[in-house]
């Protein structure tokens, strides 16, 4: 499907990354498009590696995205986007949030991960998607942080965005979400 | 259009369709769909002790008339097996779906089995909706269906459309009134001499459920513009449907008892017919038993999930290459926190053979703690106890227990454990109750004190129980104090005698309450010795001179404290270190 955008979104359990891909779908959905969003459940949330596949366009059959068919991929953890950078279409926006988290059986972080990725997609944006939640308000944003960014690389009106993260977001966070999104949008991070 | 879960729908589906009575145990990827249901006011909604239950609960539902609906994770079924093959022969009067949500891939399961086989085993109608929009529409199909022939329908969803997320149309709830029960022993009481007469009925029912399958709005062909046919069904059509645009499909919704006339007319139309399913030939060998050329599984994998990449290549041959890069795997592992740790590491440290069950406390067999031996299905470490007991000898049950979670006790380590005292058995066995069913996603059970809807309810007491089953060496220790489970431990272990030891603690994820300020490593007493990290904490990993740090966004504070309870120089405390405990 020639026609179909393709997010990705990569990251660790418990970074918010199923509310990230709900909230891009239904966005998506208002906008007409047809959409599938796809993740696994599961013994993938004991801080074990999580993808959510978000797939929009005129018409989606399958619900996963396969190898070098994702057209945007967005990393939450910089070794999450080196598993699956082969996954994104060459040349496709990779976002990666600087953030490291060390995975269980190893004691200490790997070397070389940020150049490995740079040297595969020297196009890879880093985000320091903590110090733009912080700045905003809320070290917990760090997924709209993200989305924020991404939404440099979408054809959706920035109302788009935030009636969708009004919808997801509990009401009291609404507003220092809506300042992350958009300090990341205009290219703050 | 709202987007559901292929889960959510099934939820919606049941209520827009007049169910009145569903149940289930928890089991991914299943989970959802009773959780979902539980928020109809209008369904009574239950978590059963075990499958076996539920679909009893389900079926006796069905005999008095009401839509009912089970639902379970593929392994679940071979659980309630029994009352399935049963059913098909007693039938039901209200509509009676049994939901069997499939794992492929093995995402979350011991193994990959395919339920579609069931629906022939047991001779049961199938339907297999492909996305959440069917699941919804495809549940009233199924129920009508199943009151038209008064037989139970099998429904097979799929962890890809369980746990995806499609748009659905939402409609409004039909009002099905529930009639007066009618006593009918020829029918529901199966002695010989009625299951006799039973079996001749059922095979009339298939015959005319096969003639219902060739009609069916729910089979499909979609007509293509290439030389190439392909039969596929559920999740299975999503892929085929993008891998060979221009490929023709007949997409079977109702794919059992096998619309045998509606594929032979299809495939007389090609060259080369294909049959793209995950895992079992089971429509692939239907085809073939026509007598029709078919290719399938010699070139589609049988292991795994399919997706479209793997189906264009397997027909088109073209191939897309894409090479991972090599990074470090990130295992599922026990929460800072988790009550388990403790126990895992004392059976390290005592080294004892520890049969496995199932539940988060499985991932104490991965590294570092490598502490536990098998795993086979829900219940079964206490009979592997006990029968490594009889190949072993009583000297090897002084070092062996058997580990089992307080949901899975109840689900089906109860019969386990009768059958040691009975048999003789000296073996221990450990209930790690962490007073939920966590692995899931935090469902109550009969332990908790409260019902899927909310409800308090009675608590089952694990040691009145055990001693009530004949155990008489029965503890119950706190998951966090090392001590206290070790003496346990070792006491159980010497009995000759079977033995029972309850370590309980909440699952820390649900006591969040009770965190406190990290703990810390006071680096001037630790010796860098490592023992720390061989409790496998994500909170804790090595800093300078290898010398142990913990992180302080992840560590819950002294609610837990097992680091600072193993660390032999006390360096561990709360806020400057150095006090221990």
């Amino acid at each position: 499907m020639k026609d179909t955008t393709n997010l990705l979104l990569a990251g660790v359990g418990g970074q918010g990354i199923i509310l990230a891909g709900d909230l891009v779908a239904e966005l998506a959905l208002d906008a007409e498009y047809d959409v599938k969003k796809s993740e696994v459940h599961g013994m993938a949330q004991r801080g074990g590696a999580v993808v959510s596949h978000v797939r929009l366009g005129r018409k989606v059959h399958s619900p996963v995205i396969v190898e070098g068919e994702a057209t945007h991929l967005v990393a939450f953890e910089q070794m999450e986007a080196l598993r699956w950078i082969h996954m994104l279409s060459p040349g496709g926006p990779l976002i990666v949030n600087e953030q490291r988290i060390i995975p269980s059986g190893l004691t200490a972080y790997p070397e070389g991960i940020r150049d490995a990725i740079a040297a595969r997609c020297p196009q890879a944006v880093f985000v320091d998607g903590a110090g733009v939640a912080k700045r905003a308000g809320n070290i917990r944003a760090v997924n709209i942080v993200l989305l924020g960014t991404l939404s440099r690389y979408l054809d959706f009106e920035i109302t788009q965005w935030e009636r969708a993260i009004r919808r997801r977001v509990p009401e009291r966070w609404v507003d220092v979400n809506l300042r992350a999104f958009q300090i990341a949008r205009s290219n703050g991070a | 259009m709202v987007l559901l879960s292929g889960n959510e729908a099934v939820a919606r589906g049941a209520y827009e369709h007049g169910v009145r009575v569903a149940a289930a145990y928890p089991g991914t990827p299943s989970t959802e769909i009773l959780e979902n249901i539980a928020e109809y006011d209008e369904i009574d909604a239950q978590w059963s002790t075990n499958e076996k239950v539920a679909f009893e609960v389900a079926l006796g539902a069905a005999f008095g008339g009401a839509r009912s609906l089970v639902a379970m994770k593929h392994v679940g079924l071979n659980v309630a097996a029994d009352p399935l093959f049963s059913s098909a022969h007693t039938g039901v009067v209200g509509g009676f779906v049994v939901v069997s949500a499939d794992d492929p891939g093995m995402h979350s399961s011991q193994n990959e089995q395919d339920n579609r086989w069931y629906a022939k085993f047991a001779k049961l109608p199938l339907l297999e909706p492909s996305d959440s929009q069917e699941a919804l529409d495809f549940l009233g199909e199924a129920l009508d269906l199943s009151e038209k022939f008064g037989l139970p329908v099998l429904f097979r969803m799929s962890t890809r459309i369980c746990h995806s997320r499609t748009p659905v149309e939402i409609g409004t709830r039909r009002q099905i009134e529930v009639n007066p029960y009618e006593k009918d022993i020829g029918r529901r009481l199966l002695i010989p001499a009625h299951a006799r007469k039973r079996h001749l009925r059922l095979e009339e029912k298939l015959v005319a459920l096969r003639r219902e399958a060739e009609q069916s709005p729910l089979n499909g062909i979609e007509e293509g513009a290439g030389t190439i046919g392909i039969v596929t069904s559920g999740i299975a059509y999503q892929y085929a449907r993008e891998a060979v645009p221009e490929a023709s499909l007949l997409k079977l919704g109702f794919s059992y008892p096998f619309p045998e006339s509606l594929v032979r007319s299809f495939a007389a139309g090609f060259d080369r017919l294909y049959v793209v399913e995950e895992n079992e030939p089971f429509l692939e060998e239907q085809i073939a038993a026509l007598g029709i050329p078919v290719v399938g599984k010699e070139r589609i994998p049988r292991c795994g999930e399919l997706d479209q990449r793997i189906v264009r290549e397997a027909i088109t041959g073209e191939k897309v290459e894409a090479t991972p890069a090599s990074t470090a795997p990130r295992p599922p592992v026990l929460c800072p926190g988790c009550p388990h740790r403790g126990f895992f590491h004392l059976v390290n440290k005592m080294h004892l053979t520890a049969t496995g069950d199932i539940g988060c406390y499985t991932l104490g067999a991965l590294p570092p703690l490598n502490a536990m031996d098998t795993c086979v299905c829900m219940g079964a470490s206490i009979g592997n106890a006990l029968g490594l007991e009889k190949a072993q000898g009583s000297a090897f049950a002084r070092k062996t227990v058997a580990v089992i979670g307080d949901s899975t006790f109840l689900h089906s380590g109860i019969t386990g454990l009768v059958d040691v005292v009975y048999n003789g058995g000296t073996v221990t066995i450990v209930i790690l109750d962490n007073r939920v069913t966590a692995m899931t996603g935090h469902q109550e059970h009969p332990g908790t004190g409260r019902t899927l809807k909310g409800k308090s309810a009675p608590k089952v007491e694990y040691a009145v129980l055990a001693r009530a089953l004949g155990v008489r060496c029965v503890h119950e220790v706190d998951a966090y104090d090392i001590n206290a489970i070790s003496e346990a431990l070792k006491t159980g272990t010497e009995a000759e005698e079977p033995a029972v030891v309850i370590v309980r603690g909440d699952c820390i994820l649900r006591v969040r309450d009770r965190w406190g300020p990290a703990l810390v490593v006071d680096e001037e007493t630790c010796t860098a010795c490592g023992l720390c990290l061989r409790l496998g904490c994500p909170a804790l990993s090595k800093g300078a001179e290898d010398k142990a740090v913990i992180s302080p966004a992840l560590c819950v504070g002294d609610v837990c404290g097992i680091c600072a309870q193993v660390c032999p120089k006390e360096c561990i405390g709360v806020g400057g270190g150095g006090e221990g405990r």
